[in-house]
C-alpha cells in the first residue's frame, strides 16, 4: 500500500506477512471456515506478540508504535490480512482499543490483556435493519446504582461469537453511552449469524436487563461517547479499506500470473489488446485504492474533520472498486473463477464483507456530502 | 545552515507560502467566477494571461520549478505546490500551464540547446511568449511516429512541408514544437526530428477548428515551403523520437495533473464539485439522499485523483513505479472527468438538455460539458494508448503486434 514504508514499518509488515504465510495458509483458513470457527485463539496470541493489538496503545500499557503514524503501521497490518484472507478480530478488537485509550487509565488492566492477546474485546455497535446513520441506539441503559442495566440487540458484531466481553453503544437518559459487557454475564446471549466472508464471522448480541457496574461505564456523557463512536468508526473504517486493498492487491497478482500463464489460440492470455486494456484499468483502480487507503490511514495526524473525510473518501472508493475489480479477476479465470476450490472466491467474499461493514459506499458518500455543507457552513 | 552559505540557503516552504500569500494580496485580483471551467480563449483572454503572467514573473513567483539561470526560481515541487494552493482565490494565467509552461517549456528544458533555453524559458516566464504542440496530423492519431509532415535539408536550413492538426490554442501562439520526418529510409521511430517553428513565419497557415461545444481551441496548421534554420532542431537530427517522448512524458504529467511546472490550480479534469450541489439546490433535490450520494462520490473521486497523483508522482520519483506509470494517473482522470460530467448531467434532469431563459446558463453548461465529456480522453494521448503503456509498460504484457517495426517508412503500408 505504501510505496515507502519506514524501515521499521517494512520489518513490521513483512514479519506479519511471514507469520500469515505459514501459520495462515489457504488451506488452514479453509480448515477453520469448515470447522465453523472464525480463528484460534493461540494463533491470535501470537499475532499479538508480534504487535498487531499494540500500535494504538500507548508504551506504558505495553503498547507502541514502529512509528510515528500508529494506524499507519496497523494498516499495513490490515493489508497483510487482506492479502492473506487472515482470520481474526483485528480491524473491532482496533476499535475498542481506539475507545479505551481515550480513557487510558481507568481500564489499564483490560487493554494490558487485550494488547496481550488474552482478551478479545469487540465492538458491537450495529443494530439490526439499521445502517451508519447517527441514530440514538434502540439499545437502552437504565441507570441502576453508579450503572446501567442494558437491554437490547446488536448485530454485525464481528467475531461475537469468540469474544470476551463486548464495547457496547448504548443509549441512556441523556444520549449515548458506551459500556462493557463480558460474553459470560447473565442476560447476554450470542448468536452466530451467517457472513459471505469464511473467517471473518459475525454474531448477533443479544442484552436483557444485563447488569453494568460503574467500573464497566466508558462514556457517560453523550458528547464523549458520540466522539468515541464516531473515533471507533473511523478506525474500524480505515482498517476495512485497507483490508479490502490488500486482499484485492493478491487477487490481482494472482490473475496477472494466470494471464501469462495460460495459453488460448496459441497466445497468452496476457497478450490479447482486448483483455490487456481491461486489466489496465483494473490497474489503474488498485493504484488509487492503495493511493486513497495509505491517505487515510496517514490522515488520523490531521484534525477529525480532515481524517473523518479521508476515511470516507477510501472507504466509500474501495467499497465501491475493490469489489469490482475481483469480480473481474474471477471473470478473467473463467470457468474455474467459479469454482470452491479457487481460491478467488475468497478474496471476493473479504471484499464483498468489507464492502457492507463500518459504512457502505452509499453511507460514506453521504457522509462526505454532509461534510462539504457543513465545511462551506 | 550554519555557516549561512547563500548556495545552500533554500527558503523554506513555510516561509515561501507565507510570503506568496502576502504578496498575492497585494498584486492579483480575485479569481473570475469562471476561471477553472473556462474552455474557449478570447485574443483578450491570452493578452490577460500574458500581462498576469509578467507580474508573477516582476513578483518573483513565476517559474518557481524552473532553474534560476533561465529565469524561473530554481525551488522544488513542494514550493509550488505551496503557491498553487495560496493562489487559488486569485486570478492566475492558468491558460499558460498547458501547453506552454508544463509541455513546451519543460521538454525545451529537458532537450533543448543552451541557447534554446536561455532565449524561450525566459520570454515564457515573462509572459512574452506562447509555445504550442504541432504533432498529431489528418491522417494519423494515436500512431504519433507514423507522421508524414516532412523537414528537408536545404544547405544550412530546413524546409518544411505538410500539415498539423489538434493543436491547442495555435492561433495565439509565437513558437511550436513541431516533429517532422528527416529521414524515410529507416524505421519510422528513426527517422524524425523536433523542430521549433516560428507560428507567425512565411508559408504557415493557421485555421480553427470549432469544436462540439462551440469553442475554438483547437487549431489545424499547413505548412508550404517553411524556412527554418538549423538552430531550430531541438535535440539531435533523427533524434526527434527521444525528444518527443520526453514531451509525451510532460504531457501525461500535466492532462494528469502532476506537472511540477503547472502554476496555480490547475483545471486538470476534476472540478470543483461545489457545482454539483449548486444544480442539486436549484433542482430541489439537495434532500434527496441519492444525489447527496451523488455528490459524495464525485466529491471523494476528487480527492482520490489527488492521492493518486501524490502516490504514482512520489513512485515515480523513488524508482518504486516506473516512469510510464504516469499513464496510470492519465486513465485516472479521464475516467474521473467522465464521472464528474455524467453526475452534473443525471443532477440537472432535463435541464441540462433544454431551457428558457439565460439563468438556465448552468445547466446548459452542465449539457455542453457532457458533449465535450471524451475530449480528455483524448488530448494527450488517447485514453488507449494509455492502456496500452499501462499494461505493455507497467505490468509487462506483450506488445501488440505493429505490420511497420523495423522496416523502413517508405515501405510501410499507408493505406488511402
Amino acid at each position: 500500500m505504501n510505496l515507502d514504508p519506514t524501515a521499521d514499518q517494512r520489518l513490521f509488515q513483512s514479519t506479519t506477512r511471514e507469520f500469515l504465510a505459514k501459520s495462515v495458509p489457504v488451506e488452514a483458513v479453509r480448515a477453520l471456515a469448515e470447522a465453523g470457527r472464525g480463528f484460534d485463539r493461540a494463533w491470535w496470541r501470537k499475532g499479538a506478540e508480534l504487535g498487531w493489538t499494540a500500535p494504538l496503545v500507548p508504551e506504558r500499557f505495553g503498547g507502541g508504535s514502529v512509528s510515528e503514524a500508529p494506524m499507519a503501521d496497523l494498516a499495513l497490518v490490515a493489508v497483510e490480512f487482506g492479502r492473506a484472507c487472515a482470520p481474526g478480530p483485528l480491524t473491532t478488537t482496533s476499535a475498542v482499543i481506539s475507545g479505551l485509550v481515550l480513557e487510558q487509565d481507568r481500564f489499564a488492566d483490560l487493554l494490558a490483556e487485550i494488547v496481550g492477546g488474552e482478551t478479545v474485546a469487540v465492538w458491537a455497535h450495529y443494530e439490526p435493519g439499521r445502517g451508519l446513520e447517527p441514530r440514538d441506539a434502540d439499545t437502552t441503559a437504565v441507570p441502576d446504582g453508579d450503572g446501567f442495566r442494558i437491554s437490547g440487540i446488536k448485530d454485525r458484531v464481528e467475531s461475537g461469537d469468540q469474544a470476551d466481553i463486548f464495547l457496547v453503544d448504548a443509549h441512556g437518559p441523556d444520549g449515548p453511552v458506551q459500556v462493557l459487557i463480558r460474553a459470560d454475564a447473565p442476560g447476554v446471549s450470542v448468536a452466530p449469524t451467517w457472513t459471505l466472508d469464511v473467517v471473518r464471522r459475525t454474531a448477533q448480541v443479544s442484552c436483557t436487563d444485563v447488569a453494568v457496574g460503574a467500573d464497566a461505564v466508558v462514556q457517560r456523557d453523550p458528547a464523549e461517547a458520540t466522539a468515541a463512536m464516531r473515533t471507533q468508526l473511523r478506525v474500524a473504517a480505515a482498517l476495512t479499506a485497507a483490508e479490502m486493498t490488500g486482499a484485492t492487491d493478491r487477487a490481482f497478482e494472482m490473475t496477472m500470473r494466470w494471464m501469462f500463464d495460460r495459453y488460448t489460440f496459441g497466445r497468452q492470455l496476457a497478450s490479447f489488446q482486448a483483455l490487456k486494456h481491461r486489466v489496465a484499468d483494473y490497474k489503474t483502480w488498485l493504484e488509487a485504492c492503495h493511493a486513497t487507503a495509505w491517505a487515510a490511514a496517514n490522515a488520523f495526524a490531521d484534525d477529525p474533520t480532515a481524517a473523518a473525510e479521508a476515511v470516507s473518501v477510501a472507504k466509500s472508493y474501495i467499497g465501491a472498486t475493490a469489489p469490482g475489480i475481483v469480480q473481474e479477476c474471477v471473470q478473467l479465470h473463467g470457468g474455474i473463477g467459479v469454482t470452491w476450490e479457487h481460491d478467488m472466491h475468497l478474496y471476493l467474499r473479504r471484499v464483498t464483507l468489507g464492502r457492507a461493514l463500518y459504512g457502505t459506499p452509499g453511507e460514506h458518500r453521504r457522509l462526505l456530502t454532509d461534510l462539504m455543507e457543513r465545511n462551506a457552513a | 545552515m550554519t555557516d549561512g552559505t547563500a548556495a545552500n540557503d533554500v527558503e523554506s516552504v513555510d516561509s515561501f507560502r507565507d510570503r506568496a500569500r502576502r504578496w498575492l494580496e497585494d498584486n492579483l485580483p480575485p479569481a473570475p467566477p469562471n476561471q477553472l471551467g473556462e474552455t474557449s480563449k478570447s485574443a483578450a483572454a491570452w493578452t490577460r494571461a500574458k500581462e498576469l503572467q509578467r507580474i508573477l514573473y516582476d513578483g518573483g513567483f513565476a517559474g518557481i520549478c524552473f532553474p534560476k539561470e533561465y529565469g524561473g526560481l530554481g525551488l522544488t515541487p513542494t514550493h509550488q505546490r505551496a503557491f498553487s494552493e495560496e493562489s487559488r482565490d486569485y486570478e492566475m494565467p492558468l491558460a499558460l500551464n498547458i501547453p506552454t509552461l508544463t509541455i513546451c517549456a519543460a521538454t525545451i528544458l529537458d532537450m533543448g540547446s543552451e541557447e534554446q533555453k536561455r532565449t524561450h524559458i525566459s520570454a515564457v516566464l515573462r509572459g512574452e511568449e506562447l509555445l504550442v504542440q504541432f504533432l498529431s496530423e489528418p491522417r494519423g492519431g494515436s500512431d504519433l511516429a507514423g507522421l508524414t509532415t516532412r523537414a528537408d535539408r536545404k544547405g544550412d536550413s530546413w524546409v518544411l512541408n505538410g500539415a498539423k492538426i489538434w493543436s491547442s490554442g495555435a492561433y495565439a501562439a509565437d513558437y511550436a514544437l513541431c516533429l517532422a520526418r528527416t529521414d524515410w529510409d529507416v524505421p519510422k521511430h528513426a527517422g524524425l526530428t523536433m523542430f521549433l517553428v516560428p507560428v507567425r513565419t512565411p508559408g504557415v497557415t493557421v485555421q480553427q477548428i470549432t469544436q462540439v461545444d462551440g469553442s475554438r481551441e483547437f487549431c489545424q496548421e499547413f505548412f508550404d515551403d517553411v524556412v527554418l534554420p538549423a538552430d531550430a532542431v531541438v535535440g539531435q537530427v533523427n533524434g526527434g523520437w527521444e525528444t518527443a517522448n520526453r514531451q509525451l512524458f510532460h504531457e501525461r504529467s500535466a492532462v494528469g495533473g502532476a506537472s511540477p511546472y503547472s502554476s496555480g490550480i490547475q483545471s486538470h479534469s476534476g472540478r470543483d464539485v461545489s457545482g454539483l450541489v449548486d444544480l442539486a439546490r436549484r433542482t430541489g433535490q439537495l434532500a434527496d439522499p441519492r444525489v447527496r450520494e451523488d455528490i459524495g462520490e464525485a466529491r471523494a473521486l476528487n480527492m482520490v485523483h489527488d492521492q493518486l497523483i501524490a502516490r504514482i508522482t512520489h513512485g515515480i520519483g523513488s524508482g518504486a513505479l516506473p516512469p510510464a506509470a504516469g499513464s496510470i494517473v492519465r486513465l485516472f482522470s479521464a475516467q474521473n472527468s467522465w464521472l464528474q460530467a455524467d453526475m452534473a448531467v443525471r443532477i440537472a434532469g432535463a435541464s441540462a438538455a433544454t431551457g428558457t431563459t439565460a439563468d438556465d446558463a448552468g445547466f446548459g453548461q452542465a449539457g455542453q460539458d457532457y458533449l465535450m465529456r471524451q475530449a480528455w480522453s483524448l488530448a494527450g494521448g488517447s485514453t488507449e494508448m494509455a492502456r496500452n503503456i499501462i499494461s505493455e509498460r507497467v505490468l509487462g504484457m506483450p506488445r501488440e503486434f505493429a505490420a511497420d517495426r523495423d522496416i523502413p517508412f517508405n515501405q510501410v503500408e499507408h493505406g488511402h
